[in-house]
């Protein structure tokens, strides 16, 4: 079974199912619809299945890269096909897996028209994201990362609202405009290290100046896949014009992206760079954490509160990972993986309602609770572990992350817990005005609850949460080994670092 | 003093031999034939490139010289020459074959159009083969005049003849100060073999090359820069593709801008190779101007002709960061990027050539509006170009541009390539454009269903190619650098 490539199955999988998906053809529209639904479905549970079973092999004993797969790709240069997993990316391949089933799923009724091009898009998507958190060598990386935009793009502006050409064009060209400084960045590693494999690099040490200037490039990239204050506007845009099933996959994987990328690159290949930057990252990610949730406060339109409470909520996550302290990592990366299933709900919680009265607005809607009680529960639910009641996944992370920047700068934790208490406020309130309240709307009044299908959509996230919430070491365990790597490596790197300072002087 | 004349010495010669003596051949076909043959001649014309193209892949071994004494000789036939060759007759033949149906339906299909593509393809060659000043001088003018003609090829038409025209006149202005160049250089150094000004620069390579040299070396960089439509020497490109009939811009757009670029690779490398800092300068100025003009002046455009040629000129931007590289690896780049352009190119102008509505030509980026819903196929070739010249991974436009941008950066040339990356996102914008138009709009009148079997045939090849390259990158990775390797024997030993 481990002799199998199963990182490469998992990636390419879905792409096989969107080729297969090209070639049906039929009469009826319908029929070709039904079909490409299918097997775009069982296609997704497929490589969710793998994927599962890429995590029975994986060793959590182990913090190096595991599941190794090269082959030789550009001859005459070190680029190579290399996929493999640690401890921290097993992680987000489990999460691209899981949620594109349920994005699949959900897109029923609510994706009519060009469905077929619908799934491939989404099935090449599940390749790319899978990929990219795969993907062990940098221009192999590279590729993926920025490969997603293709499908992203036509989703967006195909399947999008009414300003989806401007969405889609905004996510395009922001994404790209980081990415490629990124790129330039990646050639200039290259040249100076000679390799592009990614566990070679983490054992290099660049000069020091080089450094600064590899690390900004990264972080055009990844601050604005992130995203971080104040490149982050391309992110309410995209979300209010996706599809449901492209805002969920948005939120639960794309922005992840960014993320994974500080840990990946920035910090284990530029750590001293990483030192130097960390309170720009620190200010950012208070500004984005207070500062968006106030503008989340004030939307009219849930989507865009949504977007905007990711926002804050990534903030958390570069908080904690650039406090470099267990709990701070583990619980930055748990809180990417709650997020990535919370924020995933929370925006099929607003495609339930909006396919059925086709309005975003939360002044159209109030007492949903009276004609919708099983929709109320699942809403609520996921209200409260946005919020981070404890008992649900979002509060391991966001406690964590707090906890292990206390240790580091106290008022850096004081200023992201206002964030929670603002998350809270403008959390509950929009609970309130959708859900609770008179139920005044005529329109409102024959609106029917959750049928079978959106309940089977909603019952593994609602799982998930709860199990992470109730038992988080069944996540935390398996990160252990590859965090204490990271933190410990880190702190050798700036050990080694002030040494030659030191002895410099 | 006897010097017996042995045909072995013409052997290095032998594709441009064989494709003018069946030129010659086509045009007497053609003239005695009582009936108009465009269809005949234009297999056949196909059929003699694929010949020398196979001539050509014979050749590329070792180097070798004709029409001289050595290395002295006005002609050169290495490895590079073969790699760029093989560029030209594809992206020649391709477009030959692309135009026969359209010519027909236009009426302006007689039996000169091949022959005058042929020898146009024979100046290329002669170009990427040269020398000497003297044979680049004969290639480029045996190109450019039968370039000339074609641009006014529908003479009935207006927009032709005055791209025609405009093309001549700038044309022989930039023929004339290559001249001026190189009789300048000939004034200062006293030769014009590529490989005596090699010997003599790289002699003086401790001391500052005098002022009559530089100067002259920057008239013929200017003179090449024309061919190339590099910005500052771009204005008749938007007029002239826009002009010209389509087959005849597609054309354009492909043979001519390898083999000019391969020329001008040749002579920077060549008798140039130890100036480097000296005309390093230009190039870098003029892969800048190219891309930002590019990208900044397509965005406005309607027109999907002006808008290639926009593009056309980015892409020269692009392909000259390479050689700005100076390098190996920089040529690599150049080779990857001009034989990935050759088919994203040839595929789009298939998707150009059958943009026909109810019979009627249009050439609007506006009609484009809805192909994703009327014809799935051609969309989807025209999507995957459009990212792919927009250099979006995991298409083939991403590694060309990966190659030169590597190259820019092994060299030094930082500011150079994040400044190009950057370009490239401004660019990204207009061929998106193209993608919005197609998918995201309201269809409008659909076209005609393209039926003509020949075009078909290039925009799948061209789709394939790009969509496949990134799984298969070798063969023409290893080929490429072969190539670039032999312009700098001292790297390679």
């Amino acid at each position: 079974m481990t002799d199998w490539p199963l990182l490469t199955i998992t990636t390419f999988l879905p792409l096989v199912g969107a080729l297969f998906i090209l070639t049906i053809r039929h009469d009826k529209a319908e029929v070709v619809a039904r079909n490409a639904r299918n097997v775009a479905l069982l296609t997704s549970l497929a490589t969710f299945v793998v994927s599962l079973a890429v995590y029975g092999a994986f060793d959590p004993k182990i913090a190096d890269f595991q599941l190794k797969e090269t082959v030789a790709w550009f001859p005459g240069t070190t680029i190579a096909y290399t996929m493999g997993v640690d401890g921290i990316s097993v992680w987000f391949v489990l999460l691209s897996t899981f949620l594109t089933p349920i994005c699949i799923l959900s897109s029923v009724g609510a994706v009519e028209s060009r469905v077929k091009e619908y799934m491939v898009a989404f099935l090449v998507l599940e390749t790319m994201m899978v990929g990219m958190f795969a993907a062990l060598d940098l221009v192999l990386f590279y590729v993926f990362f920025e490969g997603v935009l293709i499908p992203m793009f036509i989703i967006i502006g195909v399947w999008g609202g009414q300003r989806r050409v401007y969405a889609a064009f905004k996510l395009f060209l922001y994404t790209l405009a980081g990415s490629v400084l990124m790129l330039v960045a990646m050639l200039a590693m290259y040249i100076e290290a000679h390799t592009t494999d990614i566990p070679t690099l983490m054992g290099h040490s660049f000069p020091q100046a080089m450094q600064v200037w590899l690390w900004l490039a990264f972080f055009a990239s990844f601050a604005v896949k992130v995203p971080m204050w104040p490149v982050h506007t391309w992110l309410p845009d995209a979300h209010v014009e996706a599809p449901t099933a492209g805002s969920v996959i948005l939120a639960g994987v794309l922005l992840k992206m960014g993320a994974y990328g500080f840990i990946r690159f920035s910090i284990p290949m530029f750590p001293e760079a990483s030192v130097t930057f960390t309170p720009l990252i620190y200010t950012l990610s208070i500004v984005a954490v207070v500062y968006t949730s106030l503008v989340a406060l004030v939307q009219e339109d849930m989507k865009k509160l949504i977007a905007y409470s990711s926002i804050a909520h990534m903030g958390f996550v570069t908080i904690g990972i650039f406090s470099m302290t267990t709990q701070g990592v583990e619980g930055a990366l748990f809180q990417m993986l709650s997020h990535g299933v919370v924020s995933g709900a929370l925006f099929l919680c607003v495609g339930v309602v909006y396919d059925r009265m086709h309005t975003r607005e939360i002044t159209r809607y109030g007492g949903l609770v009276e004609r919708m009680p099983k929709y109320a529960v699942v809403f609520m639910l996921m209200t409260m572990a946005s919020v981070g009641l404890p008992g649900t996944s979002g509060f391991v992370g966001e406690f964590l992350v707090l906890l292990g920047a206390f240790q580091v700068n106290t008022w850096v934790s004081a200023f992201a817990a206002t964030g929670m208490v603002l998350g809270a406020a403008y959390m509950l309130l929009l609970y309130r005005r959708v859900v609770f309240g008179r139920m005044v709307r005529e329109d409102l009044k024959t609106i029917v609850d959750m049928s079978p299908r959106e309940l089977a959509v909603f019952a593994p996230l609602i799982v998930v949460v709860i199990w992470m919430g109730i038992y988080p070491p069944t996540f935390l365990d398996p990160m252990h080994a590859s965090v204490a790597k990271l933190i410990d490596n880190y702190g050798l790197a700036r050990a080694a670092a002030d040494a030659l300072t030191l002895a410099a002087r | 003093m006897t010097q017996t004349f042995a045909f072995s010495s013409l052997v290095p010669a032998l594709p441009e031999l064989f494709l003018t003596v069946a030129a010659l051949a086509l045009l007497m076909l053609g003239v005695f034939r009582k009936e108009d043959g465009c269809r005949q001649s234009t297999l056949l014309a196909i059929i003699a490139m694929a010949i020398a193209l196979v001539l050509t892949s014979q050749l590329g071994g070792s180097v070798s010289y004709a029409f001289g004494g050595g290395e002295a000789g006005l002609f050169v036939m290495d490895g590079f020459g073969a790699f760029t060759k093989a560029m030209v007759l594809l992206g020649s033949a391709f477009t030959l074959g692309m135009s026969g149906t359209f010519l027909e339906r236009e009426k302006i299909g007689r039996f000169e159009y091949p022959v005058l593509v042929l020898f146009a393809t024979v100046g290329m060659m002669i170009m990427i083969s040269a020398n000497d000043f003297m044979s680049l001088y004969l290639g480029l003018e045996l190109q450019s005049l039968s370039l000339y003609v074609l641009a006014a090829y529908h003479r009935d038409n207006l927009k032709a003849t005055e791209a025609g025209v405009k093309y001549f006149v700038l044309g022989a202005l930039a023929s004339g100060m290559l001249l001026y160049g190189a009789s300048l250089l000939y004034g200062f150094v006293g030769t014009t073999s590529f490989d005596g000004l090699a010997k003599v620069f790289g002699a003086e390579h401790a001391v500052r090359p005098s002022l009559g040299v530089i100067i002259g070396m920057v008239f013929v960089l200017a003179g090449l820069a024309f061919k190339i439509s590099a910005v500052p020497f771009h204005m008749w490109a938007p007029d002239v593709y826009e002009g010209a009939p389509t087959p005849v811009t597609a054309f354009f757009a492909v043979a001519p801008k390898i083999a000019a670029l391969a020329l001008f690779t040749r002579v920077i490398t060549g008798p140039f190779g130890d100036l480097a800092g000296e005309w390093r300068q230009v190039v870098i100025f003029l892969a800048l101007a190219s891309m930002f003009l590019g990208a900044f002046a397509a965005i406005g455009q309607t027109n999907i002709k002006r808008l290639m040629a926009y593009s056309s000129i980015g892409h020269v931007g692009f392909a000259l960061v390479g050689i700005a590289a100076n390098s190996v690896l920089g040529i690599q780049g150049l080779l990857i990027y001009l034989a990935i352009y050759l088919f994203m190119n040839t595929g789009v102008f298939a998707i150009i050539l059958s943009m026909r509505q109810k019979g009627r030509l249009v050439e609007g980026i506006d009609d484009l509006a809805g192909l994703g819903k009327t014809h799935p196929a051609m969309a989807f070739v025209m999507m995957v170009l459009m990212f792919s010249m927009a250099g979006i991974p995991p298409l083939a436009g991403f590694w060309g541009k990966l190659y030169v941008f590597l190259a820019a950066v092994e060299s030094g040339l930082m500011a150079l390539a994040i400044l190009g990356v950057l370009s490239s996102v401004v660019s990204a914008y207009y061929y998106l454009r193209i993608i919005k138009v197609m998918y995201f709009d309201e269809a409008l009148e659909p076209f005609d269903r393209q039926t003509d079997r020949p075009m078909r045939l290039v925009m799948g090849l061209s789709a394939l190619v790009v969509l496949v390259f990134t799984f298969i990158p070798g063969p023409l990775l290893v080929g490429a650098k072969a190539a670039a390797a032999v312009l700098f024997p001292a790297a390679a030993g």
